[in-house]
């Protein structure tokens, strides 16, 4: 069985994040980049898959150079190999152009299943499997908290509220996961070392046959406009329990008329 | 005037519109005239036809089959795409539920437009705000090709009726093959609730860590249940197993934006602000002075969440 797991590197959602105002692109070269949270967990699925099923695991990342930490991470894991569409006519890119990108680079690859994170981090989209169905013609089995392959069929557990949908669809499909389908493992220092030498194959877009107008910020099917911080809330009030906490509090909510 | 689409969001069998689709019916208001688009079995429509007119769709398209309900997603946008291009409608509004999103994102591709996600305003020119990293940035954005597609940021737009038409027009419906891959098995429901759903409820109490058991977490419910709220949860009270993760609350939860938004025992962590940071009140009970919620709270409580809580609910239900 051979998997592809869509891998993006973010700036870490925990630190300072911010637009830059040259362009209002997401300030990607001054943040402190990380692998996607939520594409750990699709990496993970991949090596169990993998570990029942056998065959390769391939690592697909669109981004720019500083996205090889991203990639060793996931090498470091246990993935087979790796690659890394890098070009810099891709800055700016819209989601819509995005897939377009990577689903280009999917139809040079060779694969089974196409794992992806429920959602990046940055932007917080939850649209990569959509989009790629879409253009690919590949069913989209999306959300998954469970995944289970068997006679040329994937099933998935589609995260919903309060419960799930079981859906089912023939293979090659694409499949996005969330935190709650597995404990993503930590990579040992055999993995870290072995990383190293996993290949990784740069791609531009010439080699995946797009034309650079096609993609980036000038042909975006989007745009930020303008952008500002979030004013600043007043001065909260603040109370010490003394005994009379709970009332105060109560008091709070009924002058905003909610009790 | 203008058309404008508006797909309609429904609740499980009979239980008619969502909150989010009269809410998109309002925002669409703001490009044009709303043609409300209901999807799903035979029989769908008649049901919630009234509530869509009330609320100012002036056409209400009925594309009724059982292949949009019996195949994911892809059935849906192969329905819109059909509409879009028959019509063509100023824009397409769609509320933002993961399916909503899935939606906007195929008929993008379909339609060669773009699209605009978890947007919490439209204005006439078509402009949309839309809010970023864990809410500290606004952004306005706009559409550049094609047909703007949005998706509705739930509980950002106030639902306000406009009496319209809301004259009934069938679509013809015929799925493609290449949509009725992926087929819904089985809908499972493992927790029925009688509280109000996280993302639409209009007061939402949620519990940390600092909660410390499953158990004790009947604290945290019997003060939603005081104020009619719903619960949610932090992301360390899912992962120590106080409550189930379909509550968790952040950046990898729901986003929320309730008129009040009570934090019990947590920290405040920048992905948990990232759920609920755009409510319009915000209580905080903390016992640490220092925690950083303190930071966005309107009405603080430094203290032990296991007397405040319980005595707040007692007097909250003796005022009724
Ligand atoms: C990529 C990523 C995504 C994430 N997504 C989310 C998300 O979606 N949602 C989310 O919530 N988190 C998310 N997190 C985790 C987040 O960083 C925090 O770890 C988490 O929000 C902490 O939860 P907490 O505030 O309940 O716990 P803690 O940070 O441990 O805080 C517990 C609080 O309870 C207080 N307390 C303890 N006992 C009492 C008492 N008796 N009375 C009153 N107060 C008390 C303490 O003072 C403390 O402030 C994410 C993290 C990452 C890296
Ligand atoms: N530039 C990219 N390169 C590789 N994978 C990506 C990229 N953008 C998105 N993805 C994948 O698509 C998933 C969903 O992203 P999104 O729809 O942008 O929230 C992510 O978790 C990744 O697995």
């Amino acid at each position: 069985m051979n998997i592809v797991v869509l891998v993006k590197q973010v700036p870490d959602s925990g630190s300072e994040r911010k637009l830059d105002p040259a362009d209002n692109t997401v300030a990607r070269a001054t943040a402190d980049n990380v692998i996607n949270e939520m594409d750990e967990y699709a990496i993970e699925e991949a090596l169990l898959v993998r570990e029942r099923e056998g065959g390769e695991v391939t690592i697909l990342t669109v981004g720019p150079d500083t996205a090889t930490d991203a990639i060793r991470k996931a090498l470091s894991m246990g993935a087979d190999k790796a690659v890394h569409v890098v070009d810099d006519a891709i800055h700016g890119s819209c989601a819509v152009q995005t897939s377009a990108v990577i689903a280009a680079a999917l139809q040079q690859m060779e694969y089974d299943l196409v794992l992806c994170g429920a959602e990046a981090t940055d932007a917080q989209l939850s649209v990569m499997p959509a989009l790629l169905a879409e253009r690919l013609g590949l069913p989209q089995l999306s959300g998954a908290r469970k995944l289970t392959v068997e006679g040329g069929m994937a099933r998935i557990e589609r995260q919903t509220d309060g419960g799930y949908w079981a859906v089912e669809a023939p293979m090659p499909a694409i499949v996005s996961t969330w935190d709650t389908i597995n404990e993503p493992r930590y990579p040992s220092f055999k993995g870290i070392m072995a990383a190293k030498k996993k290949p990784v194959e740069t791609k531009s877009l010439a080699d995946l046959g797009l034309d650079a107008s096609t993609v980036g910020l000038g042909s975006a099917t989007s745009k930020v406009l303008d952008f500002a911080g979030r004013p600043p809330k007043g001065e909260g009030i603040k109370v010490t329990d003394e005994g009379d906490g709970a009332e105060k509090f109560v008091e709070f909510l009924a002058a905003q008329k909610i009790v | 005037m203008a058309e404008v689409l508006v797909l309609a969001e429904l609740n499980a069998a009979g239980g008619g519109v969502r909150k989010t689709t009269l809410e998109a019916l309002t925002a669409a208001r703001a490009l044009g005239e709303p043609s409300a688009v209901v999807l799903g079995a035979p029989g769908t429509a008649a049901a919630v036809r009234d509530q869509l007119a009330e609320y100012g769709a002036a056409i209400v398209y009925v594309a009724e089959s059982a292949d949009v309900e019996d195949y994911l997603v892809a059935p849906k946008a192969e329905v819109l795409a059909q509409l879009v291009s028959e019509k063509s409608p100023a824009a397409v509004v769609i509320p933002s539920s993961p399916e909503g999103k899935e939606i906007a994102a195929r008929l993008a591709v379909k339609t060669g437009s773009g699209f605009l996600t978890d947007v919490t305003e439209i204005a006439a020119d078509g402009t949309a705000t839309q809010v970023a990293f864990a809410g500290q940035t606004i952004v306005h954005s706009q559409v550049t090709v094609g047909t703007p597609i949005y998706t509705l940021r739930g509980n950002s737009v106030a639902p306000e009726p406009a009496p319209a038409a809301g004259a009934e027009q069938p679509v013809p419906v015929s799925i493609s093959d290449q949509a009725k891959q992926v087929r819904v098995v089985e809908r499972v429901v493992e927790q029925k609730s009688s509280r109000p759903e996280l993302t639409e409820a209009s007061i939402v109490v949620s519990g940390g860590r600092g909660v410390a058991s499953a158990e004790n977490f009947t604290i945290i419910e019997g003060l939603a249940d005081s104020l009619g709220a719903a619960v949610g949860a932090s992301r360390a009270a899912v992962d120590s197993g106080f409550y189930p993760h379909s509550f968790q609350v952040g950046q990898t939860g729901k986003t929320v934006s309730p008129q009040l938004y009570v934090a019990v025992g947590i920290s405040g962590a920048i992905q948990h602000r990232a759920g609920m940071q755009t409510s319009k009140t915000i209580v905080a009970i903390n016992k640490d002075p220092e925690a950083p919620i303190f930071e966005l709270a309107d009405f603080g409580v430094i203290g032990d969440l296991n007397t405040v809580v319980p005595t707040a609910t007692e007097q909250i239900k003796a005022r009724k």
